[in-house]
């Protein structure tokens, strides 16, 4: 059985990456947005590698490196200098205030404990939380990309989507390493597209304003 | 004889707490003033204006009713028996048996709720404008800190300051729970106590002003006596920070005289870190729009509902 403090830095850990999530929830502008992505990124590595410790399984090290090294520095810094190239440096607006917003994501999180520890009896306690928690980190990366407008942040919400999903496939034990390293170039195959096409946006609309594809196809705000 | 010492010791404390409140106050303001590399009043100066406007006039206004006059009473008692409750250096006070940590909410909240009052009693714009604001920050710094107390009753297992107070020194293991609940903590007593980022305790801009806006109309003793509440308000929650998360040094019950020396000589140690803390805080970090504080105590408030739920998380897996 697993010590009572091995447990409690997993839960700060992963207790943290839910934080993490709601605080970039919190913010409207791109640089701080782009540095709590990275934070997020840093915390879940911690998570897994702590995983790894107490699970004795050396290939998660692996997985917190590549969450690190990918997730961590390259693609902020890539999306840095995209969000240079665009311009867009500025305040980013959101659908709805923030107070309302962070009421939804605090609605979110209770919403996926109370169903993660329901139908999770008995499971193990590490993998109980890990999974209540990704969950909630999961669907506050959605609420992410529905409340944004701009392109960008919507990335944001997707990526820290992914987050949550390696954090629930750690906690869940005997996962192979060819899957997670698929899952992790697969990430970064699509941050390609996607940087290809928030150029596209741009070029054809002169804004990564999702919202000026609405108007484009005929939809009324 | 049991009961002398815990009389003696409970009157000690009142007493303390009243006396070192206006030192609080000038050991910040001194603090921000060095900061800003000037020379700034004397430490003893808040006491100074306090015996200066106990011996002034008081100027009323002809259509201020018995509610007007009343009110600095009744904010100075709540908030003194408020203070009075919190163990500073010794736990176990007689009276900390009788009330616990809602009820000390529950004291400054009623006390808020008739500055409030007193605020619109005269009717002049700026106090209306002082009461509105004020009442706004206090419904979000109020459930706030509602959670806050649900994160530290469940980990303690009592709502009792004194046994929380001994429970979380012997040790609960790491709690992110704890520094969420620190940091909403933190927040609700700017916001409460008219620090900087939320209002602006040396100003009388009208724009901006909360807390001074309501008192605008008090003076003499009145004035003195709420200028005495607030200073006790900002030891209050200091101390409350301090026997909460710093439950080290606080002496338990029936302690004999040495553990309570050293419980007081680190209490006032501890207040001087938590006012010097407070002042370099307040001079990094520039004053907010009013409009942006429903943000701040928002951000406050996710932060112990977050608090809460994991606890709830961590209780319900084991």
């Amino acid at each position: 059985m697993l010590s009572s403090l091995s447990l409690d830095v997993a839960h700060l850990f992963a207790g943290g990456l839910v934080l993490v999530s709601l605080l970039l929830l919190y913010q409207d502008r791109m640089y701080a947005l782009l540095n709590i992505f990275a934070l997020h990124a840093v915390v879940l590595a911690l998570s897994v590698a702590w995983q790894a410790h107490i699970q004795s399984a050396p290939h998660l090290f692996l997985t917190a490196a590549l969450a690190l090294v990918f997730k961590g520095i390259i693609i902020p810094t890539a999306l840095r200098r995209i969000v240079e190239q665009l311009g867009i440096h500025r305040e980013i607006e959101t659908v709805g205030g923030v107070g309302v917003t962070m009421l939804a994501g605090m609605g979110l999180v209770a919403l996926s404990m109370v169903v993660m520890l329901r139908v999770t009896p008995e499971a193990d306690p590490l993998a109980r939380e890990d999974l209540a928690f990704a969950l909630s980190v999961v669907l506050l990366g959605l609420l992410m990309m529905v409340t944004r407008r701009n392109a960008v942040s919507q990335v944001i919400g997707f990526m820290s989507l992914e987050n949550g999903l390696i954090l629930a496939a750690t906690g869940a034990k005997g996962m192979p390493l060819v899957v997670e390293i698929s899952v992790a170039f697969s990430i970064l195959i699509a941050f390609i597209v996607i940087g290809i096409f928030l150029f596209r946006i741009r070029e054809r609309f002169d804004t990564v304003d999702v919202q000026a594809l609405d108007r484009f196809r005929g939809e009324r705000r | 004889m049991a009961l002398i010492l815990d009389l003696i010791v409970q009157g000690a404390q009142m007493v303390l707490v009243l006396a070192l409140a206006p030192l609080l106050t000038g050991f910040i303001r001194k603090v921000k003033a060095r900061l800003n590399r000037r020379q700034g009043p004397p430490l003893l100066q808040p006491y100074r204006d306090l015996t200066k406007l106990l011996n002034k006039e008081v100027v009323l206004a002809e259509n201020a009713s018995w509610l007007f006059r009343v009110t600095p009473y009744l904010i100075f008692a709540t908030t003194w028996v408020a203070a009075a409750l919190v163990p500073t250096f010794a736990a176990g006070l007689l009276f900390s048996w009788s009330a616990d940590l809602i009820a000390i909410i529950a004291l400054l909240g009623s006390a808020r709720f008739f500055l409030a009052l007193a605020g619109m009693e005269i009717g002049t714009s700026f106090g209306g404008i002082g009461s509105s604001r004020e009442v706004m920050i206090a419904s979000l710094a109020e459930p706030a800190m509602i959670m806050i107390v649900f994160t530290l009753a469940l980990v303690a297992g009592s709502t009792q300051l004194s046994t929380m107070s001994e429970m979380l020194a012997a040790g609960v293991g790491l709690r992110v729970s704890l520094g969420l609940a620190l940091m909403a903590l933190f927040m609700v007593a700017i916001a409460e106590n008219a620090r900087i980022p939320v209002d602006n305790p040396a100003t009388h801009l009208e724009l901006t002003m909360v807390h001074e806006a309501m008192i605008l109309e008090y003076s003499g003793r009145h004035l003195a006596v709420v200028e005495l509440a607030g200073s006790l308000k900002l030891l209050l929650y200091l101390s409350l920070i301090a026997c909460v998360f710093l439950p080290w040094s606080v002496a338990p019950a029936g302690a004999g005289f040495g553990p309570l020396a050293l419980g007081f000589l680190l209490y006032v140690v501890k207040l001087a870190v938590g006012g010097a803390l407070l002042g370099f805080f307040e001079t990094t970090i520039a004053k907010m729009r009013v409009f942006r504080v429903p943000d701040f105590l928002g951000a406050g408030l996710m932060l112990g509902i977050l608090a809460v739920l994991l606890l709830f998380v961590t209780r319900s897996v084991r």
